[in-house]
């Protein structure tokens, strides 16, 4: 009898991955609403560079299109490692799991070299309004990333442990959510921040 | 004592060393009764590690009473400095720190968890759940919350306090006007909590949307349901704009940045504009859930189903996001122009409209409807003055050029404490008397009750009322003392009367709780006040996994249609078999987590950066820890819930 | 499971993927070759950052999945309107009536 029982419980037990996907989804939109925040002072700020250097003589073209194109990448490979682990290929899924992130640590690494190549030039946080919320936009943004390389590392560990399975799965496809995501954020950060200020 | 420690502990005023004496004796209070009665395992394994809706709850509640203690002692002083003309019985300076404590502990340390306890003691249990949808993340919330009050709390006797008002402006909140760690101890003190509450947001959202009883639709929810929906759909969109917002205010301070600081091309406003872009829909997310409680009160004690149910759900869902547009309405004086000020006027006197509704729909619950006099009722019948009152004044400052006038003004703060007290507390408490039997199984004495009811009410308007007029007589909030000349002695005199009777009510209610438990009516059936919806269709307090069979619902009322068809709990002659009950497995990493931002919260409000980075880890390696926890629930078996089923009286 | 998943397959992936990369190259081509003015220009790549948006949603984080009712599509439908609101609420509510520093 408690056999039957416990099936009779299952469909309510699968609804819960529904649910922490729905979840997931929430938490994204509050997410967007933080970087709304973060867009919304950095429109009203990016005026404000109290006489110093503007973004046209500050951003660099082929360092911004290096990162997109770097990000944009990272997305297609998360895509593909989702696409694996539905085939069931632990082998593939790591794989495009290894190369998402070595594209997200040298999108960081470009931002790095980027923010210091400004901070040498005298461009720092602390110089003026305008760059104030330029670092918080696109810091906040890059520690999004740098946080999401250890947490996709962490599924990876635990691929490699667990194998593929209902919990790996989920992880899987809510990180990869995050990713892209992430991804959407920057094509903002690209346009609004680094091509307007360019133009 | 070397000059670094006197730094670090507040000196120098010998109320603050009268609480430091205090807290230590309580501290060490407990630590001996604890340690004496053997009580640690048993407060880590049924409190501190427990993902328990019900525990929880009664946890947020008791939080919140003591930080309504706390925030109301903070009145009580401000308003016996300000009784007589050309006082001086603060310091100045710690009458600044008192406002401001004052504003933030009740709204977010007083107000959100009360209302956090009344979510989780009554959400799932009224849509027939076993627990919320995501059980770690709720106890998770709650930690933070209880790490980022005490972290707040903490800078009354370390640091000292933040003194530069309840959302602390800038350029005064920045580090040129503001050096000490006060205004740090705000952003992490708050930040913590908020992150919390962004969770418990996404938690009940889904938990609603996802985990109703079989049956259940969305138009047959309760209407306390309802308004917690509506709230918790307006939390995730205010919630995260706090977080940017303070973030922003630290990012300034730390790294000296230049986002609001009045130098170097920052802009102050945008600071006042993103703040407001959260606490105008706070105050919504706060009175929401009020309204949902009055809905329940009015319908249950006038025996009658609630008049224009769908106009209820609207109002409230109109309000919850229509909430988020009126917020220049705080700064109209900022002069950002006729077209903004307007376009927020109108709006701000449109939220009037299904708020409006709602007076009516409670009005007419009533009508021709058999009530009876309880303490939930009599809370209820007070809130609709007094939450006129406070909603028509709000309609006079929201025309932008009459506000000119009112702005900051005494007239503004009645105006609020007339909504924030007369909607909000006036609702949580009416909610509080209400659910008590659900929570603890005994009914609150209704003598003392009654006394404590007329004294806060009296008292309330005692209080208040002055105010509007040493508004209009041009008295400004945060004054630290006026002279005889001005003539507000008299009024202020009378006003500070009203709040020791709103003081004195607040004692009564203490003696009430305490007396209650010993010799209050306990409730052996589940459903003291014959009520409609299906909290009431479980014993009291309810077990462990709340409902031993899933109810399932045909209409809305959902108890009072079973128990008048006579079908499921009400229905005796369908005995089904019990099934194991799936539950999730209490887990420490909230509570350890939690306590780990703490750490981090302190070390940067020191600007301890080491302690920070170690606070940080430690939650990076928590999150793993949890990350690859595989068995995270368990079942109850079919005999353990026939035995309680059995000790608590109900057939099985 | 009962639910209607879809996974994508490897030609969506490569699809989307495709169309990102024309979408950041049109705009980038747009404004070093400055071919319109300034206005117009910044109305056109906001416009292809939203469909670069609606592709990545639809192409890779597969929205259209998971049961009815599909709350997380409301919540995404709020959310940009809340997002519209913070961002040009904000440059109204801060610009207006205001001298440029």
């Amino acid at each position: 009898m408690a056999q039957s029982a416990i099936s009779m419980d299952a469909p309510q037990e699968h609804q819960h991955d529904t649910f922490k996907l729905l979840g997931f989804w929430i938490f994204l939109v509050t997410d967007c609403i933080i970087f709304a925040c973060l867009f919304a002072v950095y429109a009203v700020l990016r005026t404000h560079t109290d006489g110093d250097l503007t973004g046209r003589e500050l951003f660099e073209v082929k360092g911004f299109t290096a990162e997109t194109l770097i990000l944009l990448a990272s997305s297609f490979t998360s895509g593909l490692a989702s696409l694996a682990m539905h085939k069931g290929s632990k082998k593939q899924l790591l794989g495009w799991l290894t190369v998402t992130v070595l594209l997200g640590l040298s999108f960081v690494g470009l931002e790095i070299t980027e923010f210091a190549k400004m901070a040498s030039e005298g461009a720092r946080i602390s110089t003026n309004a305008f760059l104030s919320s330029f670092f918080t936009l696109v810091g906040t943004h890059g520690l999004h990333v740098s946080f999401g390389l250890i947490w996709m590392i962490g599924v990876m560990v635990q691929i490699a442990r667990f194998g593929i399975d209902s919990l790996t799965k989920e992880k899987v496809t809510i990180v990869g959510l995050y990713w892209h995501f992430l991804d959407v954020v920057w094509i903002f950060i690209f346009t609004v921040v680094y091509l307007l200020g360019v133009m | 004592m070397g000059e670094k420690a006197k730094g670090f502990f507040v000196t120098g005023d010998p109320l603050i060393y009268g609480a430091d004496v205090s807290i230590i004796i309580t501290l060490l209070g407990i630590l001996v009764f604890l340690t004496y009665f053997k009580k640690w395992g048993w407060l880590w394994s049924e409190w501190l590690t427990t993902v328990d809706h019900k525990k929880i709850g009664i946890m947020y509640l008791v939080s919140s009473l003591l930080m309504l203690f706390r925030g109301g002692v903070d009145a009580l002083l401000m308003r016996m400095q300000l009784a007589m003309p050309n006082t001086h019985f603060l310091q100045s300076q710690h009458y600044n720190e008192i406002f401001t404590t004052h504003g933030t502990i009740m709204i977010l340390f007083m107000a959100m968890p009360f209302m956090f306890a009344l979510f989780n003691i009554v959400i799932p249990l009224q849509i027939g759940a076993r627990d919320v949808a995501y059980p770690f993340l709720n106890a998770m919330s709650f930690w933070l919350f209880f790490f980022g009050a005490l972290l707040f709390n903490l800078s009354f006797v370390i640091g000292g306090s933040p003194d530069a008002g309840w959302l602390s402006y800038p350029p005064l909140s920045e580090l040129a006007g503001s050096p000490g760690p006060g205004q740090n101890f705000y952003i992490w003190g708050i930040q913590i909590s908020g992150i919390g509450s962004l969770a418990t947001g996404i938690n009940f959202l889904v938990t609603i949307l996802k985990m109703r009883a079989p049956g259940m639709k969305l138009m047959q929810m309760p209407l306390f349901t309802w308004s917690v929906l509506s709230s918790c759909i307006t939390i995730i969109f205010a919630f995260p704009v706090l977080t940017v917002t303070l973030a922003l205010l630290f990012v300034d301070r730390f790294f000296g940045a230049h986002i609001f600081t009045a130098a170097s091309g920052g802009n102050p406003m945008m600071y006042v504009n993103l703040i407001w872009m959260w606490g105008h829909p706070e105050v919504y997310i706060v009175v929401l859930p009020a309204f949902g409680i009055y809905s329940e009160i009015v319908s249950t004690f006038s025996k009658k189903k609630i008049f224009g149910y769908k106009s209820m759900v609207f109002s409230m869902i109109i309000i919850s996001v229509l909430g988020y547009f009126t917020w220049v309405h705080h700064f109209f004086t900022m002069g950002a122009g006729a077209d903004v000020n307007t376009f927020f006027a109108i709006t701000t006197m449109a939220i009037g409209i299904p708020t409006g509704v709602k007076i009516f729909n409670w009005l007419f619950t009533m009508f021709r409807g058999r009530i009876t006099m309880t303490q939930p009722m009599l809370w209820t019948l007070a809130f609709i003055p007094c939450f006129l009152v406070g909603g028509a004044t709000g309609v006079m400052l929201a025309a932008a050029p009459a506000d000119y006038q009112y702005h900051n003004s005494y007239f503004l703060i009645a105006h609020f404490h007339q909504t924030l007290i007369g909607g909000v507390v006036f609702g949580y408490l009416a909610g509080l008397y209400y659910w008590w039997p659900k929570m603890f199984g005994f009914k609150l004495n209704d003598r003392i009750g009654k006394w404590a009811f007329w004294t806060w009410n009296i008292g309330f308007y005692v209080c208040f009322m002055p105010q509007y007029a040493l508004g209009f007589m041009g008295m400004t909030r945060r004054v630290y003392t006026y002279g005889w000349d001005m003539g507000w002695a008299p009024y202020n005199l009378v006003s500070t009367a009203g709040a020791f009777l709103m003081g004195i009510g607040f004692i009564f209610q203490v003696w009430q709780i305490l007396y209650s438990i010993k010799h209050g009516e306990r409730d052996l059936t589940g459903d003291p006040w014959n009520g409609r919806t299906l909290e009431w269709s479980i014993p009291s307090p309810a077990p462990h996994y709340n409902f031993a069979h899933l109810p399932a619902v045909r209409s809305d009322d959902s108890w009072w249609d079973m128990k008048k068809h006579r079908y499921g709990a009400a229905g005796q002659d369908e005995i089904k078999e019990y099934a194991p009950i799936h539950m999730p497995k209490n887990s420490g990493i909230p509570f350890l987590m939690s306590a780990c931002w703490f750490v981090a919260g302190f070390g940067l409000t020191f600007e301890w950066i080491w302690l920070g980075i170690a606070g940080l880890a430690g939650i990076g390696i928590c999150l793993l820890a949890r990350s690859f926890q595989r068995n995270t629930d368990y079942y109850i078996p079919v005999d353990e819930i026939k035995r309680t089923e059995a000790s608590i009286g109900r057939v099985v | 499971m009962g639910v209607s998943e879809n996974h994508g397959s490897a030609k969506t992936y490569i699809l989307g993927f495709l169309f990102s990369l024309i979408l950041t190259a049109i705009p980038l081509w747009l404004v070093i070759q400055h071919v319109m003015s300034k206005t117009v220009l910044t109305v056109t790549i906001l416009l292809i950052a939203v469909l670069q948006l609606i592709i990545q949603f639809f192409f890779f984080m597969h929205i259209r999945d998971g049961e009815k009712p599909r709350y997380h599509v409301m919540a995404l439908v709020l959310g940009a309107v809340m997002v519209f609101t913070i961002v040009a609420g904000s440059i109204w509510i801060m610009t207006f009536n205001s001298q440029v520093h």
